[in-house]
C-alpha cells in the first residue's frame, strides 16, 4: 500500500493551489534566475556568433603571413648579434604566387599620407596591394574598378578611394579618372569603395588603395607589412601553411623568420575566448539559481511548520514518513518545474526582443543551456528541499495533532 | 481484542521525567463502548495516542487482535492506522483546501486505492453520515456538527475495527454534540469498538465500561476526584 503517483502529483498540486501568494513568489523567484541565466549565456552566445560571422567574412581559407617569429626558439647566433628578421619582400610575395596549392594572393603595405584635390586635403589610411585583395576580403565595388591586374613590381599611378574621402574631396563632382595628389605623388582615382566593405581592421570608407609598388615608392620602403593567401579549399590550408614556410625558409636562407597563421588559428583562439565568456557570465546568473534555491527551502520550511497539523493527520491516517517527504519533495519538483518552465519562455521572450531590438546580435542561447538550467533549477529544488521534507517526516505526530 | 501489559509512558520536560502513564494493564473485548476520562494532565490523551499507535511506550506490551503491535516498525504501524483504526478529533483536522468527498477520501488515497473503487467508497461513507448532498462543500461551509460528520466519514471509510475519539463533542454546541455521540453510538452497535476520551462526565458515563486516569494510573471511575 502506498500513495499513487498521480495523487501524489494531483495532492501536491493542490497544496501549491491552497497558497497562491507564495507558490506565485517563488515561481517568479525560480523564473528569475532561469530566465537571467537564459538570457545572459544568449548574449554571450549572440557575441561570439558575431565575431565569427564577421571573421568568416574575412574568408576561412585565409593565411596570413608576418614577418618576425612568435614563438621563442632559444638563443640563436641572429639574436646574439642583434639582427632584426628579414623582411618580407614583393620578390617574397611573387614568390608565393607561383605556388600550386595558392588560389590567390596578396601584400599589403599600409602607412598613412596626405590626400589633395584642389583646396581640400586631409591624412588616410593608405593601402597598398594587388588586384587579388578584392576577392580576398569580399569586398564590393561602388563604382569604377578595383587595382588592376599589374606585374607586383609596377607602381601605376591609379588609386581607388573609400566613398567617405570621395565625398569629402569631390562633394557632388564627379571622381572616376580624376587626379588627386597623395603625398608627393599624383593619382588617377580609378574606383570607389562602398560602404558595404567593412569589416575588422580596416574601415574601407576611409581609405585610399593604391598597387603595392606605389605605396613602397610612396613610403620609401621594400618592406611588406603582411601577405595574405587564400588556399583553393579549406582542406588545402595545412598544406598551404607547410608550402609557404618552405618556400620562405628557403628564400631566406634557410632561417624560420616569418610566421604564418591560418584565419582558422585566429577564430578558434577568438571561439574559445567567447565561448568561455558565455560559461562566466552564465555561472554569475546561475547564482540566482543558488538564491531561488534557499528561497525554496525557506518557503518549504514555513509550509511545512504552517501545515503541522495536515502533517499531523496525514501520518494519522496511515502515512508512513517516506511517503510525507515524497509529497513535500513532489511539491519542490512541482514548483521548480513550473518555475523554470516559465523562465525558460521569459528567457527566450528575452532574447527575440534581444534580437528584434539589435537585428545584428544573433542572442540564441546555446541549445544544450536550455537542457542544462532545466537540470540545475530541479536539482537545486530537490536538494533544498531534502531538509524540510525530512523535517515534515520527522514530525511527532501526536504534538502536531494536538496544536490547537 | 485489545490487550494493555504494564504500559509505562513518561517524557522528559525541561529535565524533569513525567510519567504520563504508570503500569497500565488494560483488556478491551472486540465490540467494546469505553470511555476514558480523568482531569487534564491525568494521561488519557497520551494512553488513546498508544491505543491508536501514533505514541509508543516507553515499556511494555501493546497486543491488537494478539499480535504485538509495540515491536511493529513504523511503516507496518502506519498500516495498521490505514485499515485497521479511525481517529475522530476534537479539532475535526480536515483539510481546509478539500471538499468534504476529497476528505473522506484521504485515507484510501494513502492505501493507494484506485480512484475508480475510491469514489464508491466515499458516496457510501457520506451517505450513511447524511452528508452525500454536502460531498463538494469545502470544510469552511459546514457549520461544526456537520465537519465532525465529515471526520467520522473519514475515519469510516476503510470500515476499521477500532475508532478512537478524543473529546469529539468539545468543540461542538450541546445539539450537535449529542447528534454526534448517536452516530458514534450507533456505529459501535454494528460492531465498531469505541473507545473515547472525555472529561464530560456525562458523555462518559453513556459508555457501557467506563476508565478513569489519575496521575497516569488507572482509578475507580465512580470516586469524585
Amino acid at each position: 500500500m502506498s500513495l499513487r503517483s498521480a495523487d501524489t502529483v494531483r495532492y501536491s498540486w493542490g497544496a501549491l493551489r491552497g497558497y497562491p501568494t507564495r507558490t506565485l513568489l517563488m515561481l517568479l523567484a525560480i523564473s528569475v534566475g532561469v530566465a537571467a541565466v537564459v538570457i545572459l549565456t544568449g548574449l554571450g552566445e549572440g557575441a561570439r556568433r558575431y565575431v565569427m560571422g564577421e571573421f568568416a567574412a574575412l574568408g576561412t581559407n585565409l593565411v596570413i603571413i608576418f614577418p618576425g617569429r612568435s614563438e621563442t626558439a632559444g638563443i640563436s647566433p641572429s639574436t646574439l648579434m642583434g639582427e632584426t628578421p628579414r623582411d618580407l619582400t614583393l620578390a617574397d610575395a611573387g614568390a608565393l604566387a607561383r605556388a600550386s596549392r595558392i588560389r590567390r594572393m596578396a601584400p599589403i603595405n599600409v602607412g598613412s599620407a596626405e590626400i589633395s584635390r584642389g583646396g581640400r586635403s586631409r591624412e588616410v589610411v593608405v593601402l597598398g596591394s594587388s588586384h587579388d585583395l578584392l576577392a580576398i576580403r569580399h569586398w564590393k565595388m561602388a563604382q569604377g574598378r578595383f587595382l588592376p591586374h599589374l606585374d607586383l613590381d609596377r607602381a601605376a599611378p591609379v588609386a581607388v578611394i573609400g566613398s567617405k574621402i570621395r565625398a569629402e574631396l569631390f562633394g557632388a563632382e564627379h571622381a572616376l579618372g580624376q587626379w588627386v595628389r597623395l603625398g608627393d605623388r599624383r593619382f588617377r582615382v580609378i574606383g570607389i569603395m562602398g560602404s558595404e566593405g567593412r569589416s575588422i581592421g580596416v574601415d574601407v570608407e576611409e581609405t585610399v588603395m593604391v598597387p603595392v609598388a606605389s605605396a613602397q615608392q610612396l613610403f620609401n620602403t621594400a618592406s611588406l607589412f603582411r601577405i595574405l593567401v587564400e588556399a583553393r579549399s579549406r582542406e588545402a590550408l595545412e598544406p598551404v601553411k607547410q608550402q609557404i614556410t618552405e618556400i620562405l625558409q628557403r628564400r631566406h636562407q634557410g632561417e624560420k623568420d616569418v610566421t604564418v597563421v591560418t584565419q582558422d588559428a585566429v577564430l578558434a583562439t577568438f571561439d574559445e575566448i567567447l565561448g568561455a565568456l558565455t560559461y562566466a557570465v552564465g555561472g554569475i546568473a546561475a547564482i540566482s539559481l543558488a538564491v531561488a534555491g534557499i528561497l525554496i527551502m525557506n518557503v518549504m520550511l514555513v509550509a511545512v511548520s504552517e501545515r503541522t497539523a495536515e502533517i499531523g493527520l496525514l501520518k494519522a491516517l496511515g502515512a508512513p514518513a517516506g511517503q510525507i517527504s515524497r509529497l513535500i519533495l513532489t511539491e519542490a519538483l512541482l514548483l521548480s518545474l513550473g518555475g523554470s518552465l516559465l523562465g525558460l519562455a521569459v528567457g527566450e521572450l528575452g532574447c527575440w526582443l534581444i534580437r528584434h531590438l539589435l537585428p545584428t546580435l544573433p542572442a540564441y542561447p546555446p541549445p544544450w543551456i536550455l537542457t542544462a538550467v532545466l537540470a540545475l533549477t530541479l536539482l537545486t529544488g530537490l536538494s533544498f528541499s531534502l531538509l524540510p521534507a525530512r523535517r515534515a517526516s520527522h514530525m511527532d505526530a501526536v504534538a502536531a495533532l494536538s496544536r490547537r | 481484542m485489545i490487550e494493555l501489559r504494564a504500559i509505562n509512558r513518561s517524557y522528559s520536560v525541561g529535565g524533569q521525567p513525567v510519567r504520563a502513564l504508570d503500569n497500565i494493564d488494560l483488556d478491551i473485548d472486540a465490540g467494546a463502548y469505553l470511555s476514558i476520562m480523568g482531569p487534564s494532565g491525568s494521561g488519557k490523551s497520551t494512553l488513546l495516542n498508544i491505543l491508536g499507535l501514533l505514541d509508543r511506550p516507553s515499556s511494555g506490551h501493546y497486543r491488537l487482535d494478539g499480535h504485538d503491535v509495540t515491536a511493529l516498525s513504523d511503516l507496518e504501524q502506519a498500516q495498521v492506522r490505514n485499515q485497521r483504526i479511525g481517529f475522530v478529533f476534537q479539532m475535526f483536522h480536515l483539510i481546509p483546501r478539500l471538499t468534504a468527498a476529497e476528505n473522506v477520501a484521504l485515507p484510501l488515497l494513502l492505501a493507494g486505492v484506485a480512484p475508480g473503487r475510491r469514489e464508491p467508497l466515499v458516496a457510501k461513507a457520506l451517505q450513511e453520515l447524511d452528508m452525500g448532498d454536502r460531498a463538494h462543500h469545502k470544510p469552511e461551509q459546514l457549520s461544526g456538527g456537520q465537519r465532525q460528520r465529515v471526520a467520522i466519514a473519514r475515519a469510516t471509510v476503510t470500515e476499521p475495527e477500532l475508532l478512537l475519539a478524543d473529546e469529539p463533542t468539545g468543540n461542538l454546541d450541546h445539539h450537535s454534540g449529542q447528534e454526534v455521540i448517536r452516530i458514534l453510538e450507533s456505529l459501535n452497535s454494528r460492531g465498531i469498538t469505541l473507545i473515547m476520551v472525555t472529561h464530560d462526565p456525562e458523555m462518559g458515563r453513556r459508555a457501557s465500561r467506563r476508565i478513569k486516569l489519575v496521575d497516569g494510573r488507572l482509578a475507580d471511575p465512580d470516586v469524585a476526584t
